[in-house]
């Protein structure tokens, strides 16, 4: 028997499977589709203080091995995540949750943290959002807001605190660095990268809000080789996410540093994809003479 | 399975495996070789074990969509979407039609038929090249009207000028929105419409398709296709 269980900031995991946040939704039409009891965790939908529609429509644009997206956000509202979706989520989901906690200023992801971070285990720190005017990204690209970000919500939040951070930067490491000295325990690289694509026909860009965050395989090299440079650059753990399609990809994430990988886009187009990543895991360990996951953490010096 | 263009541009691709009864109004999301994202495809007839879609050619897709032959597998998400609900007070349907809109109509009028409902479908196109299922639309409904833009064939304008000649207390409608707005704004009944959006997902996971009703925010993909006429705020 392999073993598949990995330590995230203390909280242990099944796996390190985890589908990522705004491709899996707040869990409950995939446990119509699936037993999510399979997963290591999951990433809920971003959530905010307030309630949010979102932007306009086309939000969504294809890309060569990828998409571009600009939802922008939506989602019901911290209160009705904690006190509806995510005791929802539990009805069918007994592994560790972890929330997603947006904002558009200090006092704003504070209070969202407040409200949602008491009914998850890990609260993953988003501040890398493309899609939303002076939000998340704002802070997400330099060391300093950064820093203050994390330093703010790290004294109201009770539960191990993950920074999600932009791949829209100059310098990551030096970003993660500000991040880790703030108070975080962990980091999830990469949010998406911003992109944009033309109808040329109409001589109109795709999306609505003309450019949107790229997801999808096209950006696991990106990914990866961020994971990799911040993990060997921190102590606190890496999560692995961008453009992970297979339990291969996981194992490659792992051995550039991540204790833990996400899954996105690769739900959108294939439900089942993180349930087949899970059970391909074993064989892939058995062809590779892996016993236990945790070992090849960051191998690759 | 079959792959064969029935008007320009216009193929009907018929699918056969373990495909339960599919309601009408609900769309598959097919998966094309080499395209990262499904492309969503109405249900134009459904039996037990097979299913007939039929799709325009307009980008990438589709047309790659056109090289399948007999024997290629197709990997198809099913069941998507709420699909039309016929309800039990209306005797008399209006189907309205626009384009390759009116190929979701077509599940909708054989299923119209079984409840005895006098059917009557009033179809838009561009010209005669484009018309597809036009027997199969007169063998099923009690009267069926077309209008062509170019008067290639029945009447030449806009669909909704067929409005005074028909006899309905309910309608459905499916086709480009310009023709949706026009279609609610000239009907007094209740009815409902197929509405589309580019999609993520297609099953409800990643807020790609969300639109603003009067009851609040829905996927088109999950909480839709089909809406209410009175959920619609355009
Ligand atoms: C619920 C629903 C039912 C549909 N039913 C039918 C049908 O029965 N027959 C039919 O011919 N077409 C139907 N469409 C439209 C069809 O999905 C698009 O024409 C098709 O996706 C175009 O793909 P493409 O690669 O050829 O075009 P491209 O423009 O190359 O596609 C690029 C991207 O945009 C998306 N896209 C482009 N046009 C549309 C559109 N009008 N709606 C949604 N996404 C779009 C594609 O899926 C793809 O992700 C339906 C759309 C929806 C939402
Ligand atoms: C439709 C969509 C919605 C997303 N919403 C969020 C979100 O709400 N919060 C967040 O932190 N990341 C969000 N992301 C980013 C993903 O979680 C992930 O970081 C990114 O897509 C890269 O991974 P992937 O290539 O596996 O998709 C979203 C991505 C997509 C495609
Ligand atoms: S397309 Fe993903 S929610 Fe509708």
């Amino acid at each position: 028997m392999v073993d598949l269980s990995v330590n995230l900031c203390g909280v242990t995991l099944q796996n390190p499977v985890i589908p990522a946040s705004g491709t899996f939704g707040f869990g409950a039409e995939m446990a119509e589709i699936y037993d999510l009891n399979v997963l290591g965790s999951i990433s809920v939908k971003g959530t905010t203080f307030e309630p949010r529609f979102g932007n306009p429509t086309p939000r969504i644009a294809e890309c060569p091995d990828g998409l571009l997206n600009s939802v922008g956000l939506q989602n019901p509202g911290a209160k009705v995540v904690a006190e509806e979706e995510i005791p929802n989520l539990r009805k069918h989901f007994h592994q560790p949750i972890i929330g997603n906690v947006c904002g558009f200023s200090l006092d704003d992801y504070r209070a969202c943290c407040e409200t949602v971070a008491t009914e998850v285990e890990i609260v993953e720190l988003n501040i890398s959002c493309p899609n939303v005017h002076n939000g998340g990204m704002a802070f997400g690209t330099t060391p300093d807001g950064a820093a203050s970000v994390v330093k703010a919500v790290r004294e109201v939040c009770p539960r191990p605190l993950i920074v999600k951070l932009s791949p829209n930067v100059g310098d990551i490491v030096s970003i993660a660095k500000a991040c880790e000295e703030a108070g975080a325990d962990g980091l999830t690289l990469i949010n998406t990268m911003l992109g944009m694509r033309i109808d040329i026909r109409r001589r109109k860009p795709v999306l609505a809000r003309k450019m949107g965050g790229f997801s999808g395989p096209a950006i696991f090299p990106v990914a990866l080789r961020m994971v990799y440079q911040v993990s060997k650059a921190c102590r606190i753990p890496v999560v692995g996410c961008g453009g992970v399609a297979s339990a291969e990809d996981v194992i490659e994430m792992m051995m550039a540093g991540a204790t833990a990988v996400q899954v996105g886009s690769e739900n959108l187009r294939n439900p089942f994809v993180c349930k087949q990543i899970v059970e391909n895991l074993p064989s892939v360990m058995n062809e590779l003479k892996i016993n236990k996951l945790s070992e090849i953490i960051g191998i690759i010096e | 399975m079959r792959n064969e263009e029935v008007a320009s541009k216009i193929f009907r691709l018929e699918l056969a495996g373990e495909i339960p009864q599919l309601a009408a109004g609900s769309f598959v999301e097919v998966s094309v070789g080499g395209m990262y994202l499904r492309r969503p495809i109405s249900v134009c007839e459904s039996v037990p074990g097979k299913v007939t879609l039929v799709y325009k050619v307009v980008g990438k897709g589709t047309t790659q969509m056109t090289k399948l032959v007999r024997n290629d597998v197709v990997n198809c998400l099913l069941q998507l979407g709420n699909g039309f609900q016929i309800p039990e007070s209306s005797r008399k349907a209006l189907l309205v039609g626009g384009g390759i809109g009116t190929a979701p109509l077509y599940q909708l009028a054989v299923e119209l038929r079984k409840k005895g409902v006098f059917t009557t479908f009033i179809a838009g196109f561009a010209n005669q090249s484009e018309i597809f299922y036009q027997k199969e639309f007169e063998n099923i409904c009690d009267k069926t009207y077309y209008a062509t833009m170019d008067g290639s064939f029945g009447h030449q304008g806009l669909v909704t000028e067929l409005l005074p000649e028909c006899d309905y207390d309910y309608f459905y409608a499916c086709g480009p929105t310009p023709m949706l707005k026009a279609v609610t704004a000239a009907i007094a009944t209740d009815g409902q419409l197929s509405l589309e959006e580019r999609m993520g997902c297609g099953f409800g996971i990643c807020m790609g398709c969300s639109l603003m009703t009067a009851h609040g925010a829905k996927r088109i993909c999950k909480d839709g296709p089909v809406f209410r006429k009175e959920e619609l705020v355009w």
